[in-house]
């Protein structure tokens, strides 16, 4: 091997090595850009005086107003809780009985077509989403329930659900899998029924994964955009029932983004309601990481 | 419909243009012209564009939406030659401009858009008066339920679901100064919706829904009601003579902003859209030609 020869694999050693750990940084250099771009934004407001309290108790989002402009952002995070939480009460059975269902029960062909119509469901576009809720759910809601208008927070919480639950179905079944064969057989040659080793076996073993599915789900409901901004129905109220049309930070930020005049006060505040889904899905996120870890120690 | 994107998109949407490969020709001998700016408008503009690019295949008019504030700072910004405006321009966004350039916006009235009301075509009313309206879309309206317009709709006394723009909206504010008065806020449970065509779409989804939108969008599923200016009135339908005459009350302008003198083919461009060509797509597309 000529010297020549082992300088440039030297060099090319050291070269790929730089991409890679390119890469790997390039993740913290553009959360830490879009993180400096949002304050920069927003960072004027504090210096005028924003009212940061009024901002976060008031339930009144009247931003263009001509006679008294209020920048209360309550009934918006109201909506996006309300439409999360419903979302994720229809999703998580529904999604890990399905992880159940194709992890232990269903076998070779079922549950090969089952996982592909799955991850089919999950490359549906957010704003096809947005529109089924319009046109065929609106309708339906509005034949069965008799509710005076059809995009609504129930409305709003099945599309999300039915958004959610492929990823929780993925990341519940690798979970699930992930339990070792011994401790089915162990549970099988005690005379546990399939119920049982389901309940008492799987679920606690794999109990940190099927978290942090559920938790994904939920990051996947509170970021979304297009599908709540048509089929909540968009009305920046408190909802008092589930057939209330209602409206979300994320929602709120895609509609009025576009024609708020640039680097105005509303502009400004649309980028804090930014910060503010930061810091949202900033706290998910940690406490995802933190039961799991608690788990994680508590296993040891 | 229009697709925005999601949040973050929308974040980095504001990013600077510089990636878009647009830039202002401002009235140099470049020959392409960009026009940025409202929802409402970009269906007519990008008709004026094709329409332009035929008979003058040397000349490029790139045409993008995002909605009139968008328009307006890229206006200032310098990455667009003219833009589309369903709401007038703020003092700061004028003084913008003023500092940067040393020349005042100028405002270009192409054509008129008359405000339509429309209802589910089940819905038996056939006239509105704008006081009607201000108690339905109004803080603390009068009005609630239909049976006290007198309108009975199967399935007993339904409350009434009013539909309307974001409020960031050029529609919006149109409404909101010339059926609200200035010194009234819509309701907390208007229904925003994102675009022109969503309103109608939902009202034709929705018996119990009245909603405003451009008469440009009216489709058969929906009905347009007639408005009088005062309760017992006689009440106008919004027809492209009655917008031009101005009985109907709710007809606004299409604006175009420019900065300073426009020149070259900047000029034309406009020229044209002033001339037969324009206006007749001006109609076509179901506004009102001046």
């Amino acid at each position: 091997m000529t010297d020549g020869w082992r300088l440039f694999k030297r060099a090319a050693e050291w070269l790929i090595e730089a991409v890679v750990r390119l890469c790997g940084w390039s993740a913290i250099l553009f959360i830490f850009a879009i993180f400096f771009f949002i304050f920069h934004k927003t960072w004027p407001l504090f210096a005028e005086g924003f009212d940061l309290r009024e901002f976060l108790t008031s339930a009144r989002w009247q931003p263009t107003s001509t006679v008294h402009p209020c920048y209360g952002i309550l009934a918006l995070l109201v909506g996006t809780l309300a439409v999360t939480g419903l979302a994720m009460a229809l999703a998580v059975p529904l999604g890990l009985g399905a992880a159940v269902y194709l992890s232990e029960f269903a076998g070779g062909k079922t549950k090969e077509i089952l996982k592909i119509v799955i991850e089919l469901l999950a490359t549906v576009p957010s704003v096809v989403w947005g529109f089924i809720g319009y046109m065929v759910l609106g309708p339906i809601i509005i034949a069965v329930t008799g509710a005076p208008v059809g995009v609504n927070l129930l409305n709003g919480g099945i599309i999300l659900a039915l958004m959610s639950v492929p990823v929780i179905v993925s990341v519940g079944e690798d979970a699930l899998k992930a339990v070792p064969d011994s401790y089915r057989e162990a549970a099988l040659a005690l005379g546990a029924s399939r119920w049982e080793i389901v309940y008492r076996v799987l679920f606690p073993a794999a109990k940190s994964g099927l978290l942090a599915a559920v938790l994904l789900g939920v990051g996947r409901a509170i970021g979304e955009t297009m599908a709540v901004l048509m089929a909540t129905g968009h009305a920046a109220q408190i909802p008092h029932s589930l057939l209330d049309p209602i409206c979300t930070l994320t929602a709120t930020i895609a509609a009025e983004l576009g024609e708020a005049p640039r680097d105005g006060t509303h502009y400004r505040v649309l980028f804090l309601i930014g910060v503010v889904l930061f810091v949202i899905t900033f706290i998910v996120n940690l406490t995802a990481d933190l039961v799991v870890k608690g788990i994680r120690t508590e296993k040891e | 419909m229009h697709w925005k994107s999601g949040w973050l998109a929308a974040l980095l949407g504001c990013l600077p243009l510089a990636f878009g490969g647009c830039w202002s020709s401002s009235g140099s001998s470049s020959n392409t012209i960009c026009v940025e700016g409202s929802d409402t408008m970009v269906n007519v503009a990008w008709a004026w564009a094709k329409r332009y690019k035929k008979d003058r295949p040397a000349v490029t008019v790139n045409v993008s939406g995002g909605g009139s504030g968008r328009g307006i700072a890229s206006l200032s910004n310098g990455t667009c030659d003219l833009a589309d405006s369903s709401r007038d321009m703020t003092e700061e966004e004028i003084q913008r401009i003023v500092e940067k350039y040393g020349v005042k916006p100028i405002e270009h009235i192409v054509g008129y858009d008359a405000l339509a009301v429309y209802v589910n075509k089940e819905n038996p009313l056939d006239s509105i008066s704008l006081e009607e309206l201000a108690e339905i879309y109004g803080e603390d309206g009068k009005i609630q339920k239909w049976s006290q317009l007198g309108v009975k709709l199967p399935g007993g006394d339904a409350e009434i679901t009013a539909v309307g723009r974001q409020n960031s909206s050029g529609t919006y504010t149109f409404f909101r100064e010339h059926v609200l008065g200035n010194n009234r806020d819509y309701k907390a449970n208007l229904l925003s919706q994102n675009g022109s065509k969503d309103v109608v779409l939902l009202v034709a989804k929705t018996p119990t829904a009245i909603g405003y939108s451009g008469m440009g969008y009216k489709t058969g599923d929906v009905k347009v009601l007639k408005i009088s200016p005062k309760k017992g009135e006689p009440a106008v339908e919004p027809t492209i003579e009655n917008a031009k005459n101005r009985s109907y009350p709710l007809t606004r302008p299409l604006q175009i902003f420019s900065r300073g003198e426009v020149h070259g083919q900047v000029k034309k461009y406009l020229d044209w859209i002033y001339g037969p060509e324009g206006q007749r797509i001006v109609e076509n597309e179901g506004y009102v030609p001046l």
